[in-house]
């Protein structure tokens, strides 16, 4: 930790390299001069994210066609086609995160030990990250489209008379959205169950608890807040997507979602300022879900969970 | 359902040939024991001796490769570890960070769907027991370690269980804390009447609080018996190993007469008392504890004696611990009330008695450690004439 300290003037007598009078004097206020190594790191951050959510959040208090600073938003929240995106969107972010967070727990509830294969099945599981939402959207087509696998599978079964509609509507998204979304739930869900020390269960079970009473009352309390941290961040993957509504959903109609509206707005009818506020409402909108996911979660434990995670 | 909510009573825990595989090493092999209620168990080995494993195995938590284990007749290394009735104290302790003191004393009572009165009542009875009313309500994280263990204890306790399965409860707390524990763990075994298996690798803490002890050594047992036993005639010279014979020489039996073996070899002859079947001739291993070498000052000390030089003295309380080398390059390790000086040469007697020799395994396991003497300790010894008989 020393080495890194830039040594400090030092005044006749004292023993060169750092001075530590200094050092203290400055600890004692609260400040720590190594901090000085975050500089690259918050100019980066200032310059490519604080600046232009900044910009942008200005530009949206300038509408184009005038009326007031508040004009672009009046004009998103009367009108039900761009109103109406916001919902469409939610009603696709929150079942798709809590399917990819729920369906992440049981199976990484069995992962957490070891066993013959466990790095092969993580790495099938992990692997739609790598492909793209593209790759995945064409995947999806080909599957499950009119003419794909799995309608002929079931019209060959005698299951159904005529191919059911999985593409270029709310599920192709939705599917999408679960495909790519499950491998960051899992992940993080794996590591914060890993974390977990597993002797605690063990203990449970000599108290005589059966394997629902342990996860119900050692392992979820103590998996909640991770829980709700990796809801979060699958939500707001899922809140922005994109390419998938309009490769394999409906993006004219059940699936025009809020990054379309604002992608219109900014390149269809160049209208910087109106995209802008939409851009600023789909920051609030993300900014009020997590808020409710926090405030729940600041009720929980945080502290130790014993193990080495 | 009454058995499950009172203690179980038994009469004997009875383990046949309880074995456990890793792949292809056995962690554990024949274990055969008969624990008797109320009784004070300890496994005791050095570490991957398994112990541990034979613990889990009691607990459930390990299935077993072999055997079967009993309680009176009902067959129980079938069931897993919720319905064997057993507490368990883990190392770690294993407390439920999320779960104030009082909830974790009362999980296993709620876990027995027992009445809020009755596990109000009895996790106050712990809570008491274990004197930590004030703490109550506070979180594992905010207690020290003993308090932290106290909990686990009391955790282990409230069931009543026919069995208390303890794996080296006492390993992470510091040397003082360590002493009021042990007495406090002995003290709720009989204030409470349990029947308690302790796993531990520190032989006087098996040897101050078990009714008996069993030894083991890559997944053997080496020795079963009372602390008495042991201590004074451990079976063979692993066990002496273990319960502190720290001189382990490498010899060769000679003569026999009556009860006593004449041991020779590397400028020693000495008379010993052997265990087992020793033919003369045969390589042995004499061991002999640190308190048993007595430095003598008499001019004509008798037989049995050995002449070494000293090297180093340790200072510990009322004694010192000396390290010695015989002009032949053996170490000794000796226990002295009084002080000698570094390069001083001693002369050290050794009861008969207390010199056991055992025969020598030759092949099994690592040798006792003889290690080369230091340079400085062959020139300070350059004058010794090494024994006399």
């Amino acid at each position: 930790m020393t080495t890194v300290s830039p040594p400090a003037p030092t005044g006749t007598g004292s023993p060169p390299g750092p001075d530590p009078g200094l050092r203290h004097r400055l600890a004692e206020r609260g400040i720590d001069r190594q901090l000085l190594l975050l500089v690259p790191a918050i100019v980066f951050i200032v310059g490519l994210f604080v600046y232009p959510f900044l910009y942008g959040l200005g530009l949206s208090f300038q509408p184009r066609e005038g009326g007031g600073p508040f004009a672009d938003y009046e004009r998103f929240f009367t009108d039900p086609y761009q109103r109406d995106t916001i919902w469409k969107t939610l009603v696709l972010a929150v079942p798709a995160a809590l399917l990819n967070v729920l369906a992440s727990v049981p199976i990484a509830y069995r992962m957490r030990g070891r066993f013959r294969g466990k790095r092969l099945l993580t790495i099938l599981l992990v692997v739609p990250i790598t492909l793209g939402t593209v790759l995945t959207a064409e995947g999806l087509l080909n599957y499950l489209g009119p003419a794909g696998w799995f309608n002929r599978l079931l019209q060959s079964a005698g299951l159904v008379d005529e191919p059911i509609q999985l593409i270029g509507n709310y599920w192709g998204v939705f599917f999408s959205l679960v495909i790519t979304g499950f491998p960051f739930a899992f992940l993080l869900i794996l590591s914060y169950l890993s974390g977990i020390d597993p002797s605690l269960e063990r203990a449970a079970a000599t108290l005589g608890a059966r394997w629902w009473d342990r996860f119900r009352h050692i392992t979820l309390p103590l998996l909640a807040p991770g829980l709700a941290t990796t809801f979060c961040l699958t939500f707001v993957l899922a809140f922005s997507v994109f390419p998938s509504a309009i490769l394999v959903g409906n993006p004219a109609g059940e699936t025009r979602v809020i990054s379309i509206a604002a992608y219109q707005a900014a390149y269809e009818q160049y209208d910087y300022p109106f995209a802008s506020t939409i851009a600023m409402i789909m920051a609030a909108v993300e900014l009020a879900v997590i808020a409710l996911v926090l405030l729940w979660r600041s009720r929980l434990y945080k502290g130790s969970t014993g193990g080495k995670g | 359902m009454t058995e499950r909510h009172g203690r179980r009573e038994f009469g004997t825990l009875r383990l046949a040939g309880v074995g456990r595989r890793f792949g292809r090493h056995d962690a554990l092999a024949d274990l055969d024991l008969e624990i008797h209620r109320g009784e004070f168990i300890a496994l005791l080995g050095p570490s991957g001796c398994g112990k541990s494993t034979a613990l889990n195995c009691l607990a459930g938590l390990l299935p077993l490769t072999s055997g079967s284990i009993r309680l009176d007749d009902e067959r129980i290394d079938v069931l897993p570890p919720e319905r064997r009735g057993f507490g368990m104290v883990f190392q770690n302790y294993a407390l439920f960070p999320h779960m104030s003191v009082r909830r974790n004393i009362a999980f296993g009572l709620r876990m027995r769907r027992m009445s809020k009165a009755e596990v109000r009542r009895r996790t106050e009875e712990a809570i008491r027991l274990v004197r930590l009313e004030e703490h109550a309500d506070k979180l594992p994280g905010q207690l020290s370690g003993g308090q932290q263990q106290r909990v686990a204890i009391a955790r282990a306790v409230v069931l009543e269980p026919s069995l208390v399965l303890m794996d080296e409860p006492l390993s992470n707390l510091d040397a003082k804390l360590r002493l009021e524990m042990r007495t406090e763990i002995r003290r709720l075994h009989q204030t409470l009447g349990l029947t308690t298996v302790y796993v531990t690798h520190d032989q006087e803490e098996a040897l101050s609080l078990a009714d008996r002890l069993v030894v083991l050594r890559d997944g053997r047992v080496q020795q079963v018996g009372t602390p008495e036993d042991l201590h004074t005639r451990p079976a063979n010279w692993h066990v002496a190993d273990f319960m502190g014979y720290r001189n382990l020489l490498r010899l060769t039996a000679g003569e026999r007469t009556g009860g006593a073996i004449r041991v020779e070899g590397r400028g020693l002859r000495l008379e010993a008392t052997p265990v087992g079947d020793i033919r003369s001739g045969q390589p042995v291993v004499a061991g002999v504890r640190p308190e048993d070498l007595v430095i003598t000052d008499s001019a004509d000390p008798g037989g049995n004696v050995v002449r070494a030089t000293v090297d180093v003295v340790e200072y510990q309380g009322r004694e010192h611990a000396v390290e010695a080398w015989t002009d032949d390059g053996v170490r000794l390790h000796i226990r002295s009330g009084r002080r000698p000086a570094s390069g001083d040469e001693v002369t050290l007697r050794v009861d008969r008695a207390r010199l056991l020799a055992f025969p020598d395994d030759l092949g099994s396991g690592p040798a006792p450690a003889e290690p080369e003497p230091p340079e400085g300790a062959r020139q300070v010894a350059v004058a010794g004439r090494g024994l006399s008989a």
